[in-house]
């Protein structure tokens, strides 16, 4: 009796922690991976799957999604929105405490407010919008940065397989062991992080620091992902004539296996947006991510805790209303692109 | 209506069934007017390729048709009794009682988590039997029949335990746990070796002789049809279209068809390095069944009338027993051997 | 069976060491600087010195390993830097305190999940099918943090202005007065209920996938065959052999489950292993987080150990290697 037998176990393993840890790694994460490494290792044509005008295909499949494409409009609107805060709010997320200002504090949601006001007087919906800002920007970033890394790994192992498979897997796996949260706090709580004292990069209270974080623990499923595709792939007899004419690894890999690979790689980067999101908001809540004055919707939730039960308690309501509805279209959207990808999908 | 002139009732009477399948792409017709019938204790082989329709016809019959196929006409009469018409809670009293199934994969069709004793208990168990160790030890008992030996013990395993000959057998004996009056074979051997294949069958048949069941065998394996078969319905494209008794259609097949399966098969005389014979073509799209024969564009003596025409089951020669479905079934013989003079 | 397990034991030796040397490094080398913490973030280059020194730092990464783990194998797992209690202590009672929670959030969860997996299965598509996916896909993008506090605010508060009464119905803190198996409930209610959210979402799409799966194989075929009742093919047949596939996510999700409950204790309050890191790294308290991060992979690794044993478990053709 071979390993065959722990299958189940160990592509849940592989493919994520499950729904556990709430700043990240989600058991549609878990599912997707599972379904996808199936349904999508057995296309045989490398025609198949989109490259040029078969992108309008896959387009006209997703708009078929209602709830896909009516998210996909959502975000776009809040992304919309969010960039342009300034033009669409006349408020300032963080405006000196005039008189004025302060006069106005404590509103409830209304026309010149919809958001509301918080004891400052400072308009929420303004707050939110820069938060949303960052959010995205974050979410964005993580993804990008997540699909780089996994490729790079799950590539190498996929495409080499043997000896650099067992071990880039071996190193994949114990970053699937760790705790998520509890890493990222801790790591997101050195003011001054470095590698080996040697390449100092920015910490978690900035962007960019965040980004590199979440993207250092956001990686893995893609590298499976990538890594189960090219395994199947390279088998294929294209792969051989390419091989045959003398192309060499990094071209074959480029130019023959990743662009079939496409299609798992854009649904997992949009899953992971919203992951990052989430996770983002989650460490900003607990203090360590962005830090007020600048705005996250973490921190202006927990800026807002001691509102609950109060007449303020829209001001804890409207940022994770908000946070809620990003993360939660961003899942339709991913959802939508899966289906729009898969041509085996039965409805 | 069957055209049987016999003067017991038949115990199975398919009058001209029709199964529809809703799809992504549109509505499949898998079963076209299908109509034959069967007596207490004879065996009647269906046969064609696959996407003729015979297995979907074999489900039709058990009701356990998937949730976007439906019997769009036509009856299925099983001892008196319209089956379409039946509330689900009597036809399941009748599934795995009067009527019984074998399927094609017996590993994938057993469940892997259960002793294969416990899985024939459980049919005993749902329908003549009310104590456990009563049926337990009838199911020990039912192996021991199909020939599994240490019956008991072997009993107590489990499916993956069991190779796949041993595994058709239990299929068998699942099956036959209360002597159903009805057993529909699927491709029983179909996923076995051949050298296990003649003992199953021989199983099946002996099974089948104990409790005087009719048998419904379906396959697609000509040898098969020969040593087991009383009668034989040839169907192709969702249509029987030929039918009668083993010799009338080894021994004066008249349809196209019928005549071209035959033909295709490999023979002991045959030249080893000659091409095999084929019926050129390919099979009817479900989608888009044209209108007249389903096989004219595929068949060497089509007429005119053929592609315009749907042609009737009906008697040929005069032999109420030996029908097809063929406007020439007459000119046939001659036809042929015309087709075979250099 | 015995094999088997003894395989995946010695399997997940190699992963402990691994893990151990990974997050020894993780915590050293991207964690909060322990000189600096102990010297207040001062700028004192001495304070800095002599603090790299008592502590260790200056020796090569390998050596501090080495004597850390021997330390940490044999129980010696030093004191908090803020409070001066044995870490062993805290650890031990924090663990306790997260357990509970994560037993009866897993145990509701499990349950709840399971019926809304096998419901969605048996009638897919449906439009119950449908609400429970979109429940789904509302419970993995929920924030936990902001959902907690929306319990907070209409379960206990709303709701007891609802009812007039003097005490909430449903505690957001623990009640430190009252006792008894009531209080026990009325205090974990929440939590659990914010806990169950993400389980119920990811388990109940899981189970229902592999349940569809099952649910099309042929032996499910064989059994309507045999005139079982529709009841009997899918909670007996069916959900059989999709169970293993749901044990095994559910074993990995509790290990995670112990370092993943920081939101919910901090939310409601609750002393546990989630709390215990929070302060730790909010206080610069470095003392902790290795130990803690330690326990916690060990738990995890453990968890997955235990998820490979009952898949073996419940599929037979494994349990008879």
């Amino acid at each position: 009796m071979t390993d065959r037998h722990v299958d189940p176990a160990k592509r849940v393993r592989e493919s994520g922690t499950g729904a556990a840890s709430p700043a990240g790694t989600s058991a549609l994460l878990d599912t997707a991976v599972a379904t996808a490494e199936e349904s999508f290792a057995d296309i045989d044509e490398p025609g198949v799957r989109p490259a040029g005008s078969n992108w309008r295909l896959v387009g006209r499949r997703f708009l078929r999604h209602k709830v896909a494409s009516a998210s996909l409009i959502v975000l776009l609107l809040l992304g919309t929105a969010a960039a342009f805060a300034s033009v669409v709010s006349p408020y300032e997320f963080n405006p000196t405490l005039t008189p004025e200002v302060l006069a106005d504090a404590r509103q409830p949601p209304s026309w010149e407010h919809p958001f509301g006001t918080d004891k400052l007087g400072r308009d929420q919906l303004t707050r939110v919008l820069y938060s949303l800002r960052k959010s995205l920007l974050i979410g964005l970033g993580v993804a990008l940065l997540s699909v780089v890394l996994g490729v790079i790994v799950g590539a190498l192992a996929g495409f080499y397989g043997g000896w650099t498979d067992g071990a880039l897997m071996r190193f994949t796996d114990l970053f699937l062991v760790v705790p998520e949260l509890a890493v990222l706090l801790i790591v997101a709580k050195n003011p001054d992080p470095s590698f080996f004292g040697i390449f100092h990069f920015p910490p978690a209270t900035e962007v960019s620091g965040m980004i590199l974080i979440l993207a250092a623990l956001g990686w893995m499923a893609i590298a499976r992902i990538v890594r189960g595709e090219f395994l199947s792939l390279r088998e294929k007899e294209y792969v051989e004539a390419a091989r045959a004419a003398g192309a060499s690894g990094p071209r074959i890999i480029l130019r023959h296996l990743l662009p079939n690979t496409v299609g798992p790689i854009v649904v997992f980067a949009t899953l992971e947006v919203g992951l990052a999101i989430l996770a983002e908001a989650t460490l900003s809540f607990l203090g360590a991510g962005i830090q007020l004055p600048e705005v996250s919707l973490g921190n202006l939730i927990s800026d807002a805790e001691s509102t609950v039960g109060t007449d303020l308690a829209y001001l804890i309501i409207f940022p994770g209303l908000t946070l809620f509805l990003i993360v939660l279209c961003v899942n339709f959207v991913g959802d939508g692109l899966r289906d729009a990808l898969d041509p085996k999908t039965t409805r | 209506m069957s055209a049987l002139t016999t003067k017991d009732q038949p115990l199975l009477d398919v009058q001209d069934l029709s199964v529809e399948f809703s799809t992504h792409d549109g509505v499949v017709r898998a079963v076209n007017g299908v109509s034959f019938a069967l007596r207490q204790g004879e065996t009647l082989a269906v046969v064609g390729e696959s996407g003729s329709g015979k297995s979907v016809t074999a489900l039709s019959i058990m009701g356990l048709l998937d949730r976007s196929g439906r019997i769009a006409g036509g009856d299925i009469v099983f001892d008196g009794t319209s089956l379409p018409a039946l509330p689900e809670r009597d036809y399941r009293g009748l599934r795995g009682a009067g009527l019984a199934m074998i399927f094609q994969d017996p590993l994938s069709s057993l469940n892997p988590a259960f002793r294969v004793g416990d899985q024939i208990a459980e049919a005993l168990l749902q329908h003549t039997c009310d104590k456990k160790g009563e049926a337990r030890r009838q199911a020990a008992h039912l192996l021991e029949m199909v020939g599994i030996p240490q019956a008991a013990d072997r009993a107590r395993e489990y499916p993956h335990q069991f190779s796949g000959g041993m595994r058709q057998r239990a299929m068998i004996a699942m099956a036959i746990a209360n002597r159903p009056k009805l057993l529909i074979a699927d491709e029983p051997t179909t996923a076995l070796d051949v050298t296990i294949q003649a003992q199953v069958l021989e199983v099946l048949r002996s099974a089948q002789q104990e409790t005087n069941a009719a048998m419904l065998l379906i396959t697609h394996d000509l040898g098969i049809v020969a040593g087991t078969a009383d009668r034989v319905a040839v169907m192709y494209g969702g249509r029987v279209v030929e039918e009668g008794t083993l010799d009338d259609i080894f021994y004066r097949p008249r349809h196209p068809y019928t005549i071209g399966l035959l033909g295709s098969l490999p023979r002991l005389g045959d030249d080893p390095g000659a091409p095999l014979r084929t019926i050129p073509g390919t099979p009817p799209n479900l989608l888009r069944l044209p209108d007249g024969c389903t096989l004219a564009p595929r068949c060497p003596y089509a007429i005119e009338r053929c592609r315009g025409e749907r042609p009737p089951l009906e008697p040929a020669e005069g032999d109420a027993g030996h029908r097809s479905a063929c406007f020439r079934a007459g000119e046939l013989e001659r036809l042929v051997a015309e087709a075979a003079r250099p | 069976m015995t094999k088997y397990v003894l395989r995946r034991i010695a399997a997940s030796i190699p992963v402990l060491l691994l893990a151990s040397v990974l997050v020894f490094l993780l915590v050293r080398e991207f964690g909060a600087d322990p000189a600096r913490v102990r010297c207040q973030n001062s700028r004192d280059i001495e304070c800095r010195r002599r603090a790299r020194e008592e502590l260790g730092l200056n020796d090569s990464l390998p050596v501090q390993y080495v004597s850390f783990m021997g330390d940490f194998l044999q129980g010696d797992w030093g004191e908090s830097q803020r409070t001066g209690r044995s870490v062993g202590e805290s650890i031990r009672g924090d663990l306790w305190e997260t357990s509970q929670l994560a037993f009866w959030g897993v145990l509701f969860s499990g349950g709840v999940a399971l019926a809304v997996g096998v419901y969605s299965a048996s009638r897919p598509y449906s439009r119950g099918d449908y609400m429970f996916t979109g429940l789904a896909f509302a419970g993995i993008a929920m924030p936990t943090f902001w959902f907690g506090l929306l319990t907070i605010q209409y379960l206990t508060f709303e709701l007891q202005n609802l009812f007039g009464s003097t005490e909430p119905i449903f505690y957001s803190i623990p009640n430190p007065v009252a006792t008894g198996p009531v209080e026990y409930f009325r205090e974990l209610a929440l939590p659990v209920l914010v806990l169950s959210v993400q389980l119920v979402a990811g388990w109940s799409r899981y189970q229902r996938s592999s349940m569809l799966e099952e649910l099309n194989r042929d032996y499910i075929r064989t059994a309507r065959a045999k005139g079982l009742p529709r009841r009997t093919v899918i909670w007996k047949h069916g959900l059989r052999n999709s169970l293993s596939a749901l044990v095994t996510v559910v074993a990995l999700d509790v290990g995670a489950l112990f370092g993943g409950l920081i939101i919910t204790e901090r939310v409601f309050s609750r002393p546990g292993m989630g709390t215990l890191l929070l302060s730790a790294v909010n206080n610069g308290d470095t003392q902790i987080v290795l130990p803690w991060m330690l326990v916690v992979g060990a738990i995890i690794i453990v968890f997955n150990l235990l998820a490979d044993v009952a898949y073996g478990l419940l599929d037979p053709r494994v349990r008879m290697t």
